[in-house]
């Protein structure tokens, strides 16, 4: 069974169809990329599958559970995570502790538990510190624990992004264009690591613009242009099809 | 309800409408060109009044009221220039604390000039007992001047924004300030002059209202919300639902009074009103949620 | 609680001893009276504080909530019941023997029938967090401007409810407030024999509230919070539920207005329509301002320091501009407050150069 089933999707931003009736699925276990050039509505695709926008129409189901119409933290909780296009660090806030922020879901403390400082909300503080360190060691990127998350370099928020967004062990996590504004080795770097994630069981859904990234990692690649589905398949035959290559010579 | 009370509560219900729907037109202008909410609009409604009051001692009427304009005109320009003009893209919070605290201190200073009197400007005809039959109704001569001062500001206020060139320049600027910018028009001089438009039509809707409600020194913070509560009634940045929208809320105060509202309550009319359609529709009563996002003078 | 967090605390408890003890050496006690009521000022502040500088919420309605707590507190404590009593009204009867009323004799000597204080706090409080809840979940849903807005039609709604209701006095507010006695031989009242004990008990209330909050924002609550105020979609993308965790931290907010209002009600004596204006609001908002926004200790200081000072009179007749004027310099020159201005300008110098 498909992890996630996006069918017949529809968004409409006042007389712009940004997404138009695109479906597709997405395996257990499988990295797809949705490609398309600018404006095709691929981050628009992100945020509907996310719920932080309402679609017009069409059902997403993830594991087999219809989520639209959920609200963006509950989809989060149900195990979907992303990373955003231009990377939203918590401002004022060390690397580690956005990541901290990652593992809302996994930890429980309320607003009583955190006034009173009881032993239990301790003992998890304590838990969350340890895992989030963790993984900024899965993402090789420990040295910048407490250096405030937005005064990084681009490559390294990146990271931090990613180790954020696995906190919350996500079975499927939403890429949005990972390698953006990166030179050619940060962006071999992120590919590693994608397929890093990967390996870990996560299934990846990536928006990408760099080709040879995308034809490189992904099993599957989706096609977009002005909100619709024009293909779909595998890295080979999207590089052999006809009406791709249009769009892409077409620019 | 007898015709001739009808009417009578339709007329109060405009004459209060059209004053809010000034107020509302005075936010409007300066958000369409600033993205900023002025939270002392209603106080250059209260300096117009005063102002003309004090100019009217040594000079008359009609000149002590255009005095009072410029000099209103004159302070929205230099509360621009002083405090909002070098900011770079201020927060949307620090522009409201500012101009809170702006609205804080010319309260202040009018109440340390004026002292917390009630004054009013003298009926600009007729007297106060004066009154002119209208479909049943006997209305102050004054009603009438309120009526046709604020239509004509309305009228003239589209023109300008259609036919001159220094109007269609502010539209610009309100519809993309960047590209407007880079046809060469100053975008910063376009903030200042709305500034100066919002405090003229502020300031002579106090001279035209002084002589039925009077002036006071801290009536700005109560029409302000009113002002507010119109101009998303008929959704920011929509100047002519907004003058739709003061008249509803007008009249719907007029006839809360009639059917026994407590007057004590009456703002709390206005309030409620503003809450609720902040909670349902937002983007306003006539707009819809994709014009809301079109800006229109 | 970390050892800096503590030994900090432990610095702002010798502080309060060492003001009262200065007071008794210079013979200044009578100072004491405006501290306290600083004192509880300060409670409300730090609770806004949580709000606008944790959560990013701009409220210009805290006046209404410490009014809501203050007035309802006021009204029950004060209304006498002995007249139902007497002619014959079961239910008050039913009260009076569940002991949740008490006798006293007012000042004219007539002997009155009202609510025990503690009751009375306890339904003003809950009443208050009750409201913000009603109110929040609406009002929290809005953004900028909207919010601002909102929450200033709300404590004006209040002012007019105070100012044209009979069982709150009117424009006179409510007067001969009895006191509030917490524990036996803790009573919170003016009365000038108390008022080293009252000190105390206002600096014990601002100071575990103050803890409370030092707490919170330290915990995943807190960091849940900062996310939120940061970037609100990315908080929502991590699992946050930002709308309840808004909600949660303006009704507490309120509570903290709510204790403040109903304990500075009994230590006054009184409360009157003033304490729910809108000058009040704003003037609640611009001492959070000047502590920096998100700074409890930056609101805290400036709080007590300007709240004394314009008891005090310093500012005469200028109270409320020299409030507008401080805000309007604060926002224009050091949004981050004063106690980070010399931070800011270092780093708009360090991005100015990047
Ligand atoms: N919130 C919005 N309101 C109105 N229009 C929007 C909104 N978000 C996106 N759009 C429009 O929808 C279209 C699709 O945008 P989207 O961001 O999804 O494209 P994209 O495929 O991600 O492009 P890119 O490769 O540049 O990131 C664009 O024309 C964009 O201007
Ligand atoms: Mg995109």
């Amino acid at each position: 069974m498909a992890l996630l089933k996006v069918d017949n999707l529809h968004k409409h931003f006042g007389g712009l169809h940004a997404v138009n009736g695109v479906s597709f699925e997405v395996q257990k276990g499988t990295i797809k990329a949705v490609i398309g050039p600018n404006g095709a509505g691929k981050t628009t695709l992100f945020n509907l599958i996310c719920g932080a926008l309402p679609a017009d129409s069409g059902t997403v189901a993830f594991a087999g559970r219809p989520i639209l119409g959920m609200k963006p933290y509950q989809i989060a909780a149900a195990g979907i995570s992303r990373t955003f296009q231009n990377i939203k660090m918590f401002p004022g806030m060390t690397a580690l502790e956005n990541v901290m922020v990652g593992l809302h879901t996994k930890s429980q403390a309320g607003f009583w538990a955190g006034m009173l400082h009881l032993p239990a909300s301790r003992r998890e503080e304590k838990k969350i510190r340890t895992r989030a360190y963790e993984l900024l060691e899965l993402l090789e990127i420990t040295q910048f624990a407490d250096i405030e998350a937005r005064s990084l370099a681009f490559g390294q928020q990146r990271a931090v992004e990613f180790a954020r967004a696995l906190a919350s062990d996500p079975p499927l996590l939403l890429l949005d264009e990972p390698a953006a504004g990166l030179n050619i080795y940060e962006t071999a770097e992120v590919a590693r690591l994608i397929c890093k994630i990967q390996q870990q069981g996560i299934t990846v859904l990536l928006v990408e613009h760099d080709m040879s990234l995308v034809m490189d990692i992904s099993d599957e690649i989706v096609v977009l242009s002005f909100g619709q589905h024009i293909a779909e398949g595998t890295p080979r035959e999207i590089q052999h099809n006809q009406e791709v290559i249009q769009i892409y010579l077409g620019e | 309800m007898t015709l001739e009370l009808f009417s009578q509560y339709i007329f109060a219900g405009i004459t209060y409408g059209i004053i809010y729907a000034i107020v509302a037109i005075g936010f409007n202008i300066i958000y369409n060109t600033t993205g900023i909410i002025n939270f002392a609009q209603g106080e250059f409604v209260m300096l117009g009044g005063m102002t003309a009051i004090s100019f009217n001692h040594y000079l008359p009427l009609p000149l002590a009221i255009i005095c009072a304009v410029l000099v209103t005109m004159l302070i929205g320009a230099l509360i621009e220039i002083a405090f909002i003009r070098w900011l770079e893209s201020p927060s949307v919070l620090r522009m409201i604390i500012i101009t809170i605290g702006l609205s804080i201190i010319i309260r202040e200073m009018a109440l340390h000039v004026w002292g917390d009197s009630v004054r009013a400007l003298p009926y600009f005809s007729g007297n106060v007992v004066s009154s002119i039959t209208i479909m049943g109704a006997s209305i102050s001569p004054q009603v009438l001047w309120v009526l046709a001062v604020c239509s004509l500001m309305v009228i003239l206020l589209s023109l300008f924004f259609k036919f001159t060139s220094l109007g269609k320049e502010m539209q610009a600027c309100a519809a993309n300030r960047l590209a407007a910018t880079l046809c060469g028009i100053n975008a910063k001089n376009m903030v200042t002059f709305s500034f100066m438009l919002s405090a003229a039509l502020g300031a002579v809707a106090g001279c035209v209202v002084s002589p039925i409600t009077s002036s006071q020194y801290d009536m700005g913070t109560g029409l302000a919300i009113k002002g507010f509560t119109v101009a998303v009634l008929g959704g920011l940045g929509n100047s002519m639902a907004a003058v739709a929208a003061g008249l509803l809320l007008g009249i719907i105060e007029a006839f809360s009074i009639a059917v026994g509202f407590p007057l004590a309550f009456q703002d709390a009319i206005a309030i409620s009103l503003l809450l609720l359609i902040l909670f349902v529709r937002p983007h306003g009563l006539f707009g819809n949620k994709e014009a809301a996002r079109l800006k229109e003078f | 609680m970390t050892t800096k967090k503590l030994s900090a605390l432990a610095l702002l408890v010798a502080f309060m001893v060492g003001v009262q003890l200065t007071t008794h050496v210079t013979g200044t006690s009578y100072y004491l009276t405006q501290l306290t009521m600083t004192i509880y000022s300060c409670l409300l502040i730090i609770g806004l504080c949580l709000v606008m500088g944790y959560a990013g919420q701009i409220s210009l309605g805290h006046a209404g909530f410490f009014a809501i707590g203050g007035y309802i507190s006021a009204a029950l404590t004060t209304f006498n019941f002995r007249p139902a009593l007497e002619g014959g009204s079961s239910w008050v009867e039913l009260l009076n023997t569940t002991g949740l009323f008490t006798s006293r004799t007012s000042m004219f000597g007539e002997p009155l029938l009202s609510v025990q204080p503690w009751i009375a706090c306890l339904l003003a409080v809950s009443l208050t967090a009750l409201i913000a809840l009603l109110i929040g979940i609406p009002v929290l849903k809005l953004k900028g401007h909207y919010l601002a807005m909102a929450t200033l039609g709300f404590g004006i709604i209040i002012f007019r409810i105070v100012l044209a209701m009979e069982i709150f006095g009117e424009a006179d507010g409510i007067s001969d407030v009895p006191g509030f006695t917490l524990l036996p031989g803790l009573t919170v009242n003016g009365n000038l024999d108390n008022r080293v004990v009252n000190y105390y008990i206002a600096a014990a209330f601002l100071i575990s509230g103050f803890a409370l909050l030092l707490n919170l924002i330290d915990s995943r609550v807190g960091r849940a919070l900062r996310a939120i105020h940061g970037a609100e979609d990315a908080a929502d993308a991590m699992g946050i539920d930002t709308a309840r965790y808004k909600l949660y931290t303006f009704v507490l907010s309120a509570v903290f207005a709510a204790v403040a209002g109903v304990l500075l009600t009994h230590y006054s004596g009184g409360i009157s329509p003033s304490d729910a204006g809108v000058m009040k609001s704003v003037r609640y908002v611009a001492i959070v301002a000047i502590g920096g926004m998100a700074s409890l200790w930056g609101a805290l200081t400036m709080g007590g320091l300007l709240n004394f000072l314009s008891l005090r009179g310093l500012f005469g007749s200028y109270d409320d501009a020299v409030f507008g004027a401080i805000l309007i310099i604060i926002m224009l020159f050091a949004p981050e407050g004063v106690l980070r201005l010399k931070l800011w300008c270092k780093l708009k110098g360090h991005k100015e150069e990047g």
